[in-house]
């Protein structure tokens, strides 16, 4: 029990989880913890996602042009009916204007390729929310990352359309879509090697969003600056696969990539910035989490190089996604006075 | 011994309230292994009919004169015996879906469904009411299996039993549905959906 002013310049919306949480309590609230009196919730954070996803976004939109458009509105669109019918399902209040099934949406669609058929965006939203999220009780309670769960489904659902990809806008010169192979895939069944300025600006084939690794940069940052990711998570996945690239690379550099290009091609940085760092996801103590990214960079280096899929990423997070109860109990902090066992 | 309303329980039993498979939860080896079509399901499920029958008759029969003891080792002889006869005579007449079925088949011998019939009903009860559980039992099996190979096959292949009835044109078709994913998602999702069904009816 403990007795905590509350300020008037801190509004509390309804549905945050806090303690004293109506807007007409007395001066004096008596309650149990948590004590941290905030205007933070889940609609803040969500916001900020989507305000951070905006780069990615556009850079989508500049280098694949109406057809990142289409997808990413698809997708969104799908989320958003999803979860709508089936919060009504369950009976439960409806929560789309939390936005977190919209970034499910945008994020699922930035990891589609440009030439995926809109019926399969379709197929990905709806897995992504019901069987990603919905079933397992809705936000906060699904294990794995929803989008790249429904990317995954799709991934063996459509094996050969997933892994269809066209030249960016920008260099085919023309309005048709050009069919092209990504970096990863130049690099492990040619040998050949992109230039990494042009991995950097995002000017490569690849899925909608994960081209250029400088807008997610951008976005990246800002969450980190508003507070809502922790560091460890986006260095310790990108530091793990630098360091397990860059042991190959010096065994071997002329089959091997370098370290920089592990972390710039693919999906790397979209995965890093926005899909290691979900809340729900992600493990919360520290020691969880540097076991958690670093296991999930080494597994994504270890797919690149001798896995039969060019790209690790997706596959690294949801095999790490699934340990993540399992590192929170191992690292649990010791309470205070507790006995040595 | 028993009435004829006993005995139609006996075998409606199987078919829904204690469907081994939705309800009860046994047999999932050969639910998941070999449903990628309805075919297939429908063979597998017809095997494991014809043995649990068989199995039943003969340890509902000998019920009496085997020692508690060694019970289980003789329902073993026996199954395997059974398994035996279901295999040979599918790979002789049905070449095609023996290939198919694979290694499923000799594995019916340890299909919990006909181990569990054996020593939980067969050898408590006599010959008929033993007889009319199994066959619901591997009934409702069947059933099941036909419905799960047939979701999986209608979204992973286009087709039912065979028969193309979606071309690619149309339709693009679920490779994840004849894979092994697509048998748990499915048989998971079929289990969810009856079971809030169920409740539903029940709370209404």
């Amino acid at each position: 029990m403990e007795e905590k002013g509350k300020k008037d310049n801190q509004p509390l919306k309804k549905d945050a989880p806090r303690a004293g949480d109506k807007p007409t309590a007395p001066e004096i609230v008596v309650s149990s913890s948590p004590h941290i009196l905030t205007d933070e919730n889940i609609h803040r954070i969500m916001h900020s996602v989507i305000v951070a996803l905006t780069p990615a976004v556009l850079t989508s939109v500049y280098f694949f042009g109406l057809r990142a458009v289409v997808l990413l509105c698809v997708c969104v669109g799908t989320s958003l009916i999803t979860e709508y019918v089936f919060q009504r399902i369950r009976g439960m209040p409806t929560t789309l204007s939390d936005g977190s099934a919209i970034i499910t949406g945008m994020l699922l669609a930035l990891t589609l390729p440009p030439a995926f058929p809109i019926f399969g965006a379709i197929l990905g939203s709806v897995f992504a929310i019901a069987i990603g999220k919905q079933i397992f009780g809705g936000l906060g309670y699904n294990i794995f990352n929803p989008a790249l769960l429904g990317r995954a489904f799709l991934q063996a659902t459509y094996p050969v359309l997933i892994t269809t990809w066209t030249e960016p806008l920008t260099k085919a010169g023309s309005v048709d879509a050009v069919s092209a192979a990504t970096p990863l895939a130049l690099m492990k069944f040619e040998g050949r090697m992109v230039a990494h300025l042009d991995l950097f600006f995002g000017n490569v084939a690849g899925s909608l969003g994960e081209t250029s690794a400088i807008a997610i940069l951008i976005g990246g940052l800002y969450l980190k600056y508003r507070g809502y990711i922790n560091w460890r998570l986006p260095l310790g996945y990108l530091g793990s696969m630098a360091f397990f690239g860059g042991i190959f690379w010096l065994m071997d550099p002329a089959s091997y990539p370098d370290p920089l290009f592990h972390i710039l091609a693919g999906g790397a940085m979209l995965g890093a910035w926005f899909m290691v760092t979900d809340m729900v996801t992600s493990p919360v103590t520290p020691t969880g989490q540097w076991i958690f990214t670093i296991g999930a960079g080494f597994l994504a280096v270890i797919i690149r190089l001798f896995g039969g899929l060019p790209e690790g990423v997706m596959y690294s997070i949801l095999l790490m996604n699934a340990t993540v109860p399992l590192l929170n109990r191992l690292t649990r902090p010791k309470i205070f006075g507790e006995g040595g066992r | 011994m028993a009435g004829s309303g006993t005995i139609l329980k006996e075998f409606k039993k199987g078919l829904w309230a204690e469907n081994p498979v939705i309800k009860m939860l046994l047999g999932m080896c050969p639910a998941l292994a070999v449903t990628n079509s309805a075919t297939n399901g429908f063979a597998m499920g017809m095997a494991t009919t014809f043995v649990v029958i068989s199995s039943s008759t003969m340890v509902s029969l000998i019920r009496r004169i085997v020692p508690r003891q060694v019970r289980i080792p003789t329902y073993i002889v026996i199954i395997a015996g059974f398994v035996t006869l279901a295999d040979l005579f599918l790979k002789a007449q049905f070449p095609v879906i023996s290939k198919a079925l694979g290694p499923y088949v000799p594995l019916i011998v340890v299909n919990c469904l006909i181990m569990g019939r054996a020593e939980f009903f067969a050898s408590r009860h006599p010959l008929f009411p033993a007889i009319m559980d199994a066959l619901g039992m591997g009934l409702g099996f069947t059933g099941v299996l036909v419905v799960l190979g047939g979701i999986r096959e209608i979204l992973g292949s286009g087709s039912i039993f065979g028969v193309v009835f979606m071309t690619e044109e149309v339709f693009t078709p679920w490779v994840v549905m004849i894979l092994p994913a697509g048998a748990f998602l499915t048989l998971g999702l079929l289990i969810g959906i009856i079971n809030y069904a169920s409740q539903r009816r029940e709370s209404t």
